[in-house]
């Protein structure tokens, strides 16, 4: 099954990525069924590290370095300020209770199944192509082809920006 | 090339979609499901970045192209690879994801600041 698969069992490499695939598959089922909220915001913390390493695996040296700082740094960081803001400090076992959790693991389970299938049964055309540094080329895109989405993109952070700070504000009582 | 092929990272990412369908689909707490959400995003951000690095697109800056002034490997070294979308699609993704949840917590606040609470099931006051 793993030699099916083209797994190169004597490379040390392979191991790691295995361990990667490991920590984020675990972790991802931790959010998804822990019962206290503040486990799962620090297995999502998990999760988002494993996906920086399969970025790593996949030669996006920008986007894994750009995992980190965003997803750890900032969205991270922004749940659990949710997760605090929004209960009482005092409780240890913030409730995180589960709502029909057969329906929602038969219809994930087929979506993973049906995913999963698909995956494996397409003869993708794979190209070989050696690994290059990302940085660059993305740089290049961003100013040269993408340069429209890139400045829009900016405006939207800026308006997310303010719209945040707008609602998360306390109301001023009017007098 | 990387030691494993496309079809683990596939799915892998398959995986992270299904926990955060799942997620979105049980939880009741308005923060739990903007994780899942999350989930969701680096699933799509997975496959994104694996297509990007297996499978070599068209060539958007070839010859047929009349909207760069520059063709061929000219083009290439002022605009860029071509494979090199999926990783700029990416990190657009990254970008709304982070406008997304400072959004989204902005509004569960001022949800928790009126109803006292974030249970999405309590949420009916514009119930018809």
């Amino acid at each position: 099954m793993i030699a099916a698969l083209g797994l190169a069992v004597k490379n040390p490499a392979t191991w790691v990525f295995l361990a990667f695939a490991a920590v984020t598959c675990g972790s991802a089922l931790v959010v998804a069924v822990s019962r206290s909220l503040v486990y799962s915001a620090y297995a999502l913390l998990l999760t988002f590290f494993g996906v920086a390493g399969l970025y790593a695996f996949l030669d996006a040296d920008f986007l894994a370095a750009a995992q980190l700082l965003v997803y750890v740094g900032g969205i991270l960081v922004l749940i659990l300020f949710g997760v605090m803001l929004t209960h009482k400090i005092r409780d240890i076992n913030l409730s995180n209770e589960s709502t029909n959790p057969v329906v929602g693991a038969v219809i994930s389970g087929f979506l993973f199944l049906a995913l999963a299938y698909v995956s494996l049964m397409t003869d993708w055309q794979v190209v070989e192509h050696p690994a290059s540094a990302t940085s660059g080329e993305i740089g290049r895109a961003f100013v040269g082809k993408y340069l429209l989405p890139f400045e829009v993109s900016s405006v939207l952070l800026l308006g997310a920006l303010i719209g945040a700070a707008y609602l998360a504000r306390r109301e001023k009582r009017e007098a | 090339m990387p030691v494993v092929g496309l079809e683990w990272f596939l799915v892998i990412a398959a995986f992270l979609f299904a926990t955060g369908v799942f997620t979105i689909l049980t939880r009741k707490n308005a923060v739990s499901i903007l994780m899942g959400v999350e989930l969701i995003l680096n699933a799509a951000n997975v496959n994104l970045v694996a297509f990007s690095r297996f499978v070599k697109p068209a060539a958007t800056l070839g010859p047929q192209s009349v909207e760069f002034p520059l063709q061929g490997s000219a083009a290439h070294a002022v605009y860029g690879q071509p494979w090199i979308a999926g990783n700029v699609f990416a990190a657009f993704v990254i970008v709304l994801a982070a406008a997304e949840a400072a959004v989204a917590l902005g509004l569960i606040l001022g949800i928790y600041r009126t109803a006292g609470d974030v249970d999405v099931d309590e949420a009916t006051a514009l119930k018809g």
